[in-house]
């Protein structure tokens, strides 16, 4: 067997080329792995959502008692002027707090951006608003969280692109960072609004 | 003291998170679909987890839903595709067999494959070459080197 390798010397340096590359391979993905971890662009626990490209559930939830903002409806996502978020919060939910300067951010900019309240009290959902700032245009609560899992929810925050056609275009499960809005939701803002 | 702690760790069974007797349908028989049906569903919260196991809000939410559409009299593929529809092939912990999903399931034969081959090459490299007869000079050779002392 030895013959047959050192007979040919660029079998031998294939031979010897080959774990080297193998490796280098290996590494060079774990580094892209990494890196997505980091820019959460690559995350193994995210789930993707089963209702991209689809209209969202059909559902009419009630806006949280005490609210003077007027609630959503599945109506109120079709035969839109310009693409709206929704965005599924509660006032327990920290990294809600991380995302919420970001979506008063859309609301300068006119983006509108219509808020359910997951499992949460109304008068708690209420004040996390009155204390922060509030950036809906539309309030509704959806404390028993049914509806929530006709939308694929499962945890909050989390947030969708309804085009002007009431299609759903993005999910996004977390919070939105300023990352994110840079990275993601500006630029398909902008394709949408097209 | 010991063995007495010793046999009552041996005795406790495997803790369930479906603990909570008011979760549980009247119907045995039913209920006993439902946790089958549980166990086909991944928790989407602590994702190693079926709903049936995992103690997560969202996983109690789901056994209620798959509790009701059982009691409801739906057919196990129906309840499967209700969930099926809301968070995709992720919720499924056999998904099906898919373009997606194919390198996942391939995996076991492909390592199968790749444990074949490599035995198959180290065989044909381990066979050892047939002896050739000596020549004559070597002949001699061997005779001389018997000779000396």
């Amino acid at each position: 067997m030895s013959d047959e390798t050192t007979a040919n010397p660029w079998r031998r340096r294939a031979l010897l080329g080959l774990p080297l590359l193998a490796a280098g391979g290996a590494g060079l993905g774990f580094w892209a792995m990494l890196r997505g971890l980091g820019t959460g662009s690559y995350d193994p626990h995210g789930v993707p959502s089963a209702l991209l490209g689809k209209a969202p559930p059909d559902f009419a939830l009630a806006a949280p008692a005490g609210s003077d903002l007027p609630a959503l409806t599945a109506a109120d996502l079709r035969g839109l002027q310009r693409p709206v978020l929704v965005n599924f919060f509660a006032s327990w939910c920290v990294p809600c707090v991380i995302e919420h300067p970001q979506l008063m951010t859309l609301k300068r900019q006119g983006v509108p951006v219509f808020g359910i309240a997951y499992k949460d009290k109304p008068a708690d959902a209420l004040g996390f608003l009155a204390r922060r700032g509030n950036p809906f245009t539309r309030l509704a609560a959806d404390e028993p969280g049914r509806v929530a899992i006709d939308w694929g929810v499962y945890g909050v925050p989390e947030s969708y692109l309804i085009d002007r056609q009431g299609l759903i275009r993005w999910r996004w499960a977390g919070p939105i960072t300023e990352d994110t809005m840079a990275a993601d939701l500006l630029p398909l803002l902008r394709r949408y609004s097209a | 003291m010991r063995r007495l702690l010793l046999a009552l760790l041996l005795v406790a069974g495997p803790a369930f998170a479906l603990s909570d007797p008011a979760e549980q349908l009247p119907d045995a028989a039913q209920e006993q679909r439902a946790r089958v049906l549980g166990r086909e569903l991944r928790c989407l919260v602590c994702q190693n987890q079926s709903i049936e196991d995992s103690d997560a809000e969202l996983a109690r939410d789901l056994r209620r839903i798959v509790r009701e559409q059982v009691a409801a009299g739906r057919s196990d593929t129906q309840v499967l595709d209700y969930l099926h529809a809301r968070y995709g092939d992720f919720v499924l912990l056999r998904p099906p067999f898919t373009a997606g999903t194919a390198l996942l399931w391939a995996t076991p034969v492909l390592a199968l494959g790749a444990g074949a081959l490599l035995v198959l090459g180290l065989r044909r490299r381990r066979a050892a070459p047939v002896p050739q007869a000596l020549t004559p000079a070597e002949q001699a050779r061997l005779a001389e080197l018997d000779r000396t002392p």
